[in-house]
């Protein structure tokens, strides 16, 4: 006769291969499925599980769709107004030069109305990081199109996809932002596949080890899919990306310890 | 011990934040109020108390590294004029909705628009209405010697962090550029303990600190606003401030701040010399306003004359408080251009014709 197993079987300390960090909270995320910012949220809390940073990190949230980002992490966080994050963020780690500070922003929010934030702050070499989540689109308003939206790229206000003549280029602000001196570390990750993930985990820690040396600020851009604002499932906003957006935004270091790595 | 320094307002307002304890400035040079921003980088306060001192690449990041600093629970002052002011409403919105403390000094130039840069009182509305989108206040001071723009850099303080709320100097370029003699406070120590609301590091021990004005639940919202409120009323009931010259006899009265009050010392003493009984009203806060000894004045004198350097506003506040009990007439000059002590005196004596002949 064989034993029927139950979840009392299984449910073991010793089983365990992966739990949910407690700088998460219990909130239910009301991100669209398959976003990616749910992925990138959870990292940057595994991250301060793992350094052990919790009652140091500071966060600021954008307007856009992660703006209820401070029901998610368990951390003291402030809200800005749109764009301005880097502008709290100086104030808030220029007062507290221990702590570890970062805002998290979209696309809309740190290349279009917060761009003059955020060269300043790059430039002045703010040792705090930001996390830069570009999917292309201003998600939350509804897919208007975005100053990172590609050629060609359908949004609500590019109908007939984005005419470079009459709508200007995507602003590739990452690689801008690499060639300002006070800059040290800059990268461009992606979490839409476990290597990705493991990768860009790997970033944000770079990101904030790096506060430690006090050497400049560090900007991890991650490319992500915005399947409503694209109009795709999650599965085809995956590969679109992959197809479309990948190639104008290459992935991987783009400034190591203050050195560009020269790729283009 | 207090020390006593001959200095421009603009400097007294720069060297009393260093004295209050404020933690940090973060501003943009815009005349006339840019000695703000030179005198502290010239006097270093980070050698000596530690206060940050940052020039901003614009008027709307200046006002939101105030937000992030105040955020944190520290002093931060801003200052700015005309059109910088206006570049900083989003910020204070934000910040009256998040319920955070700041001081922020306009020193008016005349407007609309680039303007002039000459002192101007045109920006009564947007200090004491809002200013910003949404219903909130600013509570705002109006000094009108050098003395009264160092001394209330702390009172600012004070009921910002007393209210929770952004309060503002509002001056102009006459205070701001001319020299006084002005009494200095001692060097007060900067906060070492911060408010339990503030976003210090979430520690094992207590909830963590979220610094919004955002609320998607309507019922919500409005009972934030309905607790904001209750704030401003509070103000009204305790912090109203205000002087009053020559007025237990007075038949007729000038309401006027800053500047105008000063002038108009001397417009109530040429008047008297004429054989017209005048006073003066001078509101120090302009937000709470002196509703209440306006109203009682209503009932004793017969004109009132509000005195500003704009084409009137502060006068809709004035006829609100006395309710058409008496009149009340506007004098001003614009553009920069300050009324001299006889035009406003010429100014009372026409109204006097006019309410005689009614
Ligand atoms: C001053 C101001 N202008 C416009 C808006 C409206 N708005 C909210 S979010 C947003 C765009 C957000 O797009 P993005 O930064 O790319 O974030 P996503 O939602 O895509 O993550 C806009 C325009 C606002 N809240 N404030
Ligand atoms: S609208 Fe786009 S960015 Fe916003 S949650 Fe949905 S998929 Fe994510
Ligand atoms: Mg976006």
């Amino acid at each position: 006769m064989t034993k029927n197993i139950t979840a009392d079987d299984i449910v073991k300390e010793e089983n365990l291969v992966y739990k949910k960090t407690p700088v998460l909270t219990d909130n239910v995320m009301h991100y669209c499925p398959g976003c990616g910012h749910g992925t990138a949220h959870r990292l940057i809390a595994e991250v301060i599980e793992e350094m052990n940073i919790q009652p140091e990190t500071i966060g600021i949230t954008p307007v856009g769709c992660s703006v209820l980002m401070y029901n998610y992490l368990d951390i003291d966080m402030q809200g800005a107004a749109h764009g301005r994050a880097p502008a709290l963020a100086t104030a808030v780690k220029r007062l507290m030069p221990e702590k570890f500070v970062f805002t998290y922003q979209g696309d809309g929010d740190l290349a279009a109305i917060g761009t003059a934030e955020t060269i300043h702050a790059c430039n002045r070499g703010e040792n705090f990081t930001i996390f830069f989540i570009n999917n292309g689109i201003y998600g939350m308003t509804g897919g208007q199109m975005a100053p990172t939206t590609l050629p060609e790229m359908r949004s609500s206000t590019s109908p007939y996809g984005r005419d470079v003549k009459m709508m200007g280029n995507p602003l590739k602000i990452t690689e801008l932002v690499a060639r300002l001196p006070g800059t040290y570390y800059v990268t461009r990750q992606a979490v839409h596949t476990p290597v990705n993930v493991r990768k860009a985990k790997k970033a944000i820690r770079q990101a904030f080890e790096s506060q430690k040396l006090k050497k400049g600020l560090s900007l991890v851009e991650i490319v992500s899919n915005c399947n409503s604002g694209w109009k795709m499932s999650p599965v085809q906003a995956n590969k679109w990306m992959v197809e479309n957006m990948f190639p104008f935004y290459p992935l991987g270091d783009i400034k190591l310890e203050g050195r560009l790595l020269n790729k283009e | 011990m207090k020390e006593l320094k001959l200095m421009k307002g603009n400097e007294a307002i720069a060297e009393a934040a260093i004295r209050a304890g404020a933690d940090a400035y973060f501003g943009y040079p815009i005349t006339p109020q840019s000695e703000i921003l030179e005198y502290l980088m010239l006097e270093r306060p980070y050698e000596r108390t530690g206060m940050i001192v940052l020039q901003a690449e614009s008027e709307v990041a200046a006002i939101n590294m105030v937000y992030g600093g105040a955020g944190c629970g520290r002093k931060v002052i801003t200052s700015s004029s005309s059109p910088g002011i206006s570049l900083k409403q989003e910020g204070l919105s934000y910040m009256a909705g998040a319920e955070l403390p700041c001081l922020v000094v306009n020193v008016v130039r005349g407007g609309p628009g680039l303007g002039t840069i000459q002192p101007s009182q045109s920006d009564y509305f947007q200090a004491v209405k809002g200013g910003g989108h949404g219903d909130y206040r600013l509570i705002v001071l109006a000094p009108q010697s050098v003395q009264e723009m160092a001394d209330f850099v702390g009172l600012g303080f004070d009921l910002a962090f007393k209210y929770r709320n952004p309060a503002m100097i509002l001056t102009d370029g006459a205070l701001g550029q001319m020299m006084e003699k002005v009494w200095l406070d001692e060097q007060k120590p900067r906060l070492k303990d911060f408010p339990s609301w503030a976003t210090t590091g979430k520690s094992a021990d207590r909830e963590r600190n979220i610094i919004t004005s955002l609320d998607l639940d309507p019922l919500k919202q409005e009972k934030h606003n309905f607790n904001i409120q209750a704030k401003y009323k509070k103000m009204k009931e305790d912090e109203v401030r205000f002087e009053m010259i020559e007025c237990d006899d007075a038949e007729y009265i000038f309401v006027a701040y800053g500047t105008s009050a000063r002038i108009c010392q001397k417009s109530v003493q040429l008047a008297r010399e004429r054989g017209i009984k005048a006073g003066l009203l001078r509101p120090i806060t302009l937000f709470p306003f002196p509703e209440k000894p306006l109203k009682e004045l209503g009932r004793q004198v017969k004109g009132m004359l509000a005195v500003e350097m704009s084409t009137g506003q502060m006068v809709e506040d004035v006829m609100l408080a006395v309710n058409g009990r008496v009149g009340v007439e506007h004098f001003g000059r614009m553009g920069g251009v300050i009324p001299s002590p006889d035009e406003i005196v010429v100014a009372l004596e026409n109204m006097i014709k006019k309410i005689s002949k009614s």
